[in-house]
C-alpha cells in the first residue's frame, strides 16, 4: 500500500478534533464499566439494587447515553471536522467549529452530572412521563444543537469547493458525511421539538402534563434515523477506505453514491417499527412503516456485495485464485494497515446484526421479541459491532495522525476487534436466546428473575444470562486492551509531524453519476416520503389519545406535582 | 453499474418483496396482526376481572390497569379455551405486558388504551411480565393468568 496523501492541519483545528476524540473515549471507560455491571446484575452474580453506589437503572442510563449518544455524536462531528476539509483540500473554518465543540461539551457535562447525581435514571430513551432533572434535557438539546453547528460549518466550505471545481464529482467521502448529517438534521428536528417544546417546560414545572403518545411518536421519528446516523460514518469508511486497506479499489463509485442517497430517502419514515406493540398508532401506519423499513434494507444488501467485490478484486490483484482463496488472502492481521482489522471484524458482526434487524422489522413477528433481551442482543451486533469498531479504529487513527504519535502496542491494537467479535457473538447469543424465552430487557434480573430467593425466580434463563455474562466479560477485556493502546499512544512523545492522512480508495468502476451528483432532489423526495408516512401517524395519535400525563420520578409512584403540593402544604 | 451489480440489485429487491409479502399474507389471511389504534375507549384506572359481555360461552372481557409496580387485577383466572378481550391502561408511566411463552406483547401507554384478544387453550399458569422500564421496582412487576377448569365451576 503506497502512503496516503498527508495534509498539514492548523494547530487549533488539530486540538479541536483531538478534544472531540479523547473526551468521549474517556467517558466510554465509564460506559463500558456500566455494561460489565449489567451482565453481572443480569446473571444474578450481583443480587442487589446497586453496586458500589451505581444503581442498576442509573448505570443503564449512563451506558445508553454515553455509548450510544455521546460517543457516537462526538465521533461523527470529529470525523467530519477532519475528513470533510481533507477530502475537499480546504481548511476547517475554526470559529464555528469551536463554538460547536464547546456547546456539545457543555451539554454533555450537564447531562452527565444529572445522571451521575441519580437525578435522571430514565434511560437513554427518556420516555415520559418518567421525569428527569431539567439539566438532563437541556444538556441533550445542547449536544444536538452543537452537532448541527458543526454541520452548518461545512456547508459553505462545500459550496465554495463546488464553485471552484465546476463539473467535478463531489468526493465520495464528503457525500458520505453529508448524507450522515442530512439524516441527522431532519431526524433531530423531531426530538428537539419533543425535548424543547414538551419536556423542558414540563420538567421545570411550567407545564403540568405531557402528551405521551405524541412524545413517543416524536422520539421514534428520531430514534430510527439515529441508528443510521451511527451507521453512516462507518459506511463512509467502508466505501472510501476499506477497499484500499484491503489492497484494492472500490468496485463501484456509483453504487456508493446510490447507497448514500437511499439512506437519505428511507432512513426516516420508518419510526413506527419501534411502536408495533403500542396503542394510538393504527395497524395501517405500522404496516406502511414496516414496508419502508424493508426498503432501507436494500442499500445494506448492495453494500455487502460491493464491499465483497472490492475486497475480492484487491486479493485477485495480489494473486488469489479459486473460489475462496481471496477470502483467506485478506490482510486480517497486518499491522501496517491495522485499521483493516477493525473494519472487517465489524462487517462480519454486521451480517448477524442485519439478519436479526430484518426479523425485528417484520411487523407481527416483532411481537415475539419486542422488549425482550433479544433486542439488546441484536443491537450490540450493530451499534456495538460495525459502528463501535469503525469508530474505535478511526479514533485511534485520528489520535495517531493528529498528534503525530506512532501507535504503541500495534499487535494488541489488531487483536482488539477480533476479541470483541468473539465476545459480542457469545454475548448476543445469550441475550437473543434468552429473549426468545421471554427474558425481558431493561430489567435488573439479579433482584428478581435470577435470584433464587425471589418468588419470581426463573432458572430456565440461567444458561442464557450466564452465556451473556461470559461474552460481556470478553467484550470488557477487549475494551481494556483498546484503552491501553489508546492511552499508551496518547501519553508517549511525538514521533513525527502531525498531519491529516486518510487512506482514501480509488474506484474500479468510476462512471459518471448523473442524477446522483446532486443532493437536493433526494432530500426533497425524502421529505415527501416523510409526509406520506407520518400524516396517518399524526392523525392516529390525535384520535387515540384522550388525556395527558403528569410527571413521575422513577422511585415514586405519586406524580411529581402532587409531591410538591404536599411539600408546600403546612 | 455492470451486469453482476444489476443482478444483485434485482435479487435483493425480490428477496425483500417476498419477505414483505409473507408478512402481508400472515396479517390478512391468518390474522397474525399487531395491536392497533382504538378510539372508542377512554383510559381507565378502575380494573375489572374477567366478565361476560355476551351469551357466547368462553368469551370474556378484562380491564387491566398497569401501575407502578403491579398489574391490577394481579391475577385473573379463566377456563381453557377462553377468548379474552383485554383492554390495557396505565395509571402512571409506560409499562409493558408480555405473557410469557406467547406472542401477546403490548405496551401500556398513559393517555391511550391498548386492546388485544388473548386465547388460552391449555391449562396452566402464565406469568405476565412488565418489560418496559417503569421505575425503581420495575423488575418486581409481574402478573398472573391462571387457565383452569375451576374457573368454569366457580361461575355456576
Ligand atoms: C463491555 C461491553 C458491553 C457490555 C457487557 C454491554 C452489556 C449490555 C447489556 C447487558 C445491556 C442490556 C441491559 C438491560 O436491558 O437490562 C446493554 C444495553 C445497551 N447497550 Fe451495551 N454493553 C456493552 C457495550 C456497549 C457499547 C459499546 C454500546 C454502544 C456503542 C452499547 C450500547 C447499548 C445500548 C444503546 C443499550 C440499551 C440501553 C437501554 O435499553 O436503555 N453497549 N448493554
Ligand atoms: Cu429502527
Ligand atoms: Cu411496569
Amino acid at each position: 500500500m503506497n502512503a496516503a496523501l498527508k495534509l498539514p492541519v492548523e494547530p487549533w483545528a488539530r486540538r479541536l478534533v483531538l478534544l472531540e476524540i479523547v473526551l468521549p473515549v474517556v467517558l466510554l471507560v465509564l460506559g463500558i464499566y456500566a455494561g460489565l455491571l449489567q451482565v453481572l446484575f443480569r446473571a444474578g452474580v450481583i443480587q442487589a439494587a446497586e453496586f458500589w453506589g451505581w444503581e442498576y437503572y442509573q448505570a443503564l442510563t449512563l451506558h445508553g447515553v454515553v455509548n450510544a449518544i455521546v460517543f457516537t455524536t462526538f465521533f461523527a462531528v470529529a470525523f467530519g471536522n477532519a475528513l470533510v476539509p481533507y477530502a475537499l483540500g480546504m481548511k476547517l473554518p475554526l470559529r464555528w467549529a469551536w463554538v460547536s465543540g464547546i456547546v456539545m461539551i457543555v451539554g454533555t457535562l450537564m447531562a452527565a452530572w444529572a445522571i451521575l447525581a441519580g437525578k435522571a435514571s430514565v434511560l437513554y430513551t427518556f420516555y415520559p412521563p418518567l421525569m428527569a432533572h431539567p439539566l438532563f434535557y437541556i444538556g441533550a438539546a445542547l449536544l444536538i444543537i452543537g452537532s448541527w453547528i458543526a454541520f452548518f460549518n461545512w456547508i459553505p466550505l462545500y459550496l465554495r469547493w463546488r464553485r471552484e471545481h465546476p463539473g467535478e464529482k463531489t468526493p465520495l467521502a464528503v457525500v458520505g458525511m453529508f448524507a450522515t448529517f442530512i439524516v441527522w438534521l431532519i431526524a433531530t428536528v423531531a426530538v428537539a421539538i419533543e425535548v424543547v417544546v414538551l419536556l423542558i417546560p414540563w420538567s421545570l414545572g411550567w407545564t403540568q402534563e405531557v402528551n405521551v403518545p405524541l412524545a413517543r411518536m416524536l422520539f421514534w421519528f428520531f430514534g430510527h434515523p439515529l441508528v443510521y446516523f451511527w451507521l453512516l460514518p462507518a459506511y463512509t469508511m467502508y466505501y472510501t477506505m476499506l477497499p484500499r486497506l484491503g489492497g484494492g479499489k472500490l468496485y463501484s463509485d456509483k453504487v456508493g453514491r446510490m447507497v448514500f442517497m437511499m439512506f437519505i430517502l428511507f432512513s426516516i419514515p420508518v419510526g413506527a417499527h419501534h411502536q408495533f406493540a403500542e396503542p394510538a398508532v393504527s395497524s395501517g401506519a405500522k404496516l406502511l412503516h414496516s414496508f419502508l423499513t424493508f426498503a432501507v434494507a436494500l442499500p445494506s444488501l448492495l453494500t455487502a456485495f460491493t464491499l465483497a467485490a472490492s475486497l475480492e478484486h484487491g486479493a485477485r490483484q495480489r494473486g488469489a485464485h479459486g473460489l475462496f482463496d481471496w477470502i483467506v488472502k485478506q490482510p486480517f492481521f497486518s499491522t501496517d494497515g491495522w485499521m483493516f482489522s477493525y473494519l472487517i471484524a465489524g462487517l462480519v458482526i454486521f451480517i448477524m446484526g442485519g439478519i436479526s434487524g430484518i426479523i425485528n422489522a417484520s411487523y407481527s413477528m416483532n411481537l415475539l421479541v419486542h422488549n425482550t433481551s433479544w433486542l439488546p442482543g441484536h443491537f450490540h451486533l450493530t451499534v456495538a459491532g460495525p459502528v463501535l469498531l469503525a469508530f474505535l479504529g478511526m479514533s485511534l487513527h485520528l489520535l495517531a495522525t493528529y498528534t503525530g504519535k506512532a501507535i504503541r502496542l500495534k499487535r494488541l491494537a489488531v487483536a482488539v476487534p477480533y476479541l470483541w467479535l468473539v465476545g459480542v457473538f457469545i454475548f448476543s447469543w445469550g441475550m437473543m436466546r434468552g429473549g426468545l424465552h421471554g427474558e425481558p430487557r431493561r430489567t435488573n434480573l439479579g433482584m428478581s428473575y435470577l435470584n433464587p430467593d425471589s418468588p419470581f425466580y426463573n432458572p430456565e434463563w440461567k444458561l442464557y444470562v450466564t452465556v451473556a455474562m461470559i461474552g460481556g466479560i470478553i467484550m470488557t477485556l477487549a475494551m481494556i486492551a483498546y484503552f491501553t493502546v489508546f492511552f499508551a499512544t496518547a501519553l508517549r512523545s511525538r514521533t513525527q509531524q502531525p498531519a491529516a492522512e486518510f487512506p482514501l480508495s480509488e474506484a474500479y468502476h468510476d462512471e459518471p453519476v448523473g442524477a446522483l451528483a446532486n443532493l437536493r432532489p433526494w432530500v426533497i423526495t425524502a421529505i415527501v416520503l416523510i409526509v406520506i408516512a407520518y400524516t396517518p401517524m399524526v392523525r392516529d395519535v390525535m384520535r387515540g389519545t384522550f388525556s395527558n400525563a403528569p410527571g413521575y420520578e422513577p422511585h415514586n409512584p405519586a406524580p411529581v406535582n402532587q409531591i410538591e403540593q404536599l411539600d408546600t402544604s403546612p | 453499474m455492470d451486469r453482476i451489480e444489476k443482478m444483485v440489485m434485482a435479487i435483493a429487491i425480490v428477496l425483500l418483496v417476498v419477505f414483505f409479502g409473507a408478512i402481508v399474507v400472515a396479517a390478512t389471511s391468518y390474522g397474525v396482526d399487531v395491536p392497533t389504534c382504538i378510539t372508542d375507549r377512554k383510559p381507565f384506572v378502575e380494573s375489572a376481572p374477567p366478565f361476560k359481555t355476551s351469551d357466547q360461552p368462553l368469551r370474556y372481557e378484562v380491564h387491566t390497569v398497569a401501575r407502578m409496580w403491579m398489574f391490577d387485577p394481579p391475577e385473573i383466572t379463566v377456563p381453557p379455551g377462553a377468548e379474552i378481550d383485554l383492554y390495557l391502561s396505565s395509571a402512571d408511566v409506560v409499562h409493558g405486558y408480555h405473557v410469557e411463552g406467547t406472542n401477546t406483547n403490548l405496551m401500556a401507554v398513559p393517555g391511550a388504551v391498548t386492546y388485544t384478544r388473548l386465547k388460552f387453550d391449555r391449562e396452566g399458569t402464565y406469568r405476565v411480565l412488565c418489560h418496559e422500564y417503569c421505575g425503581t421496582a420495575h423488575h418486581l412487576m409481574v402478573g398472573t393468568i391462571v387457565v383452569s377448569h375451576r374457573a368454569m365451576e366457580g361461575e355456576q
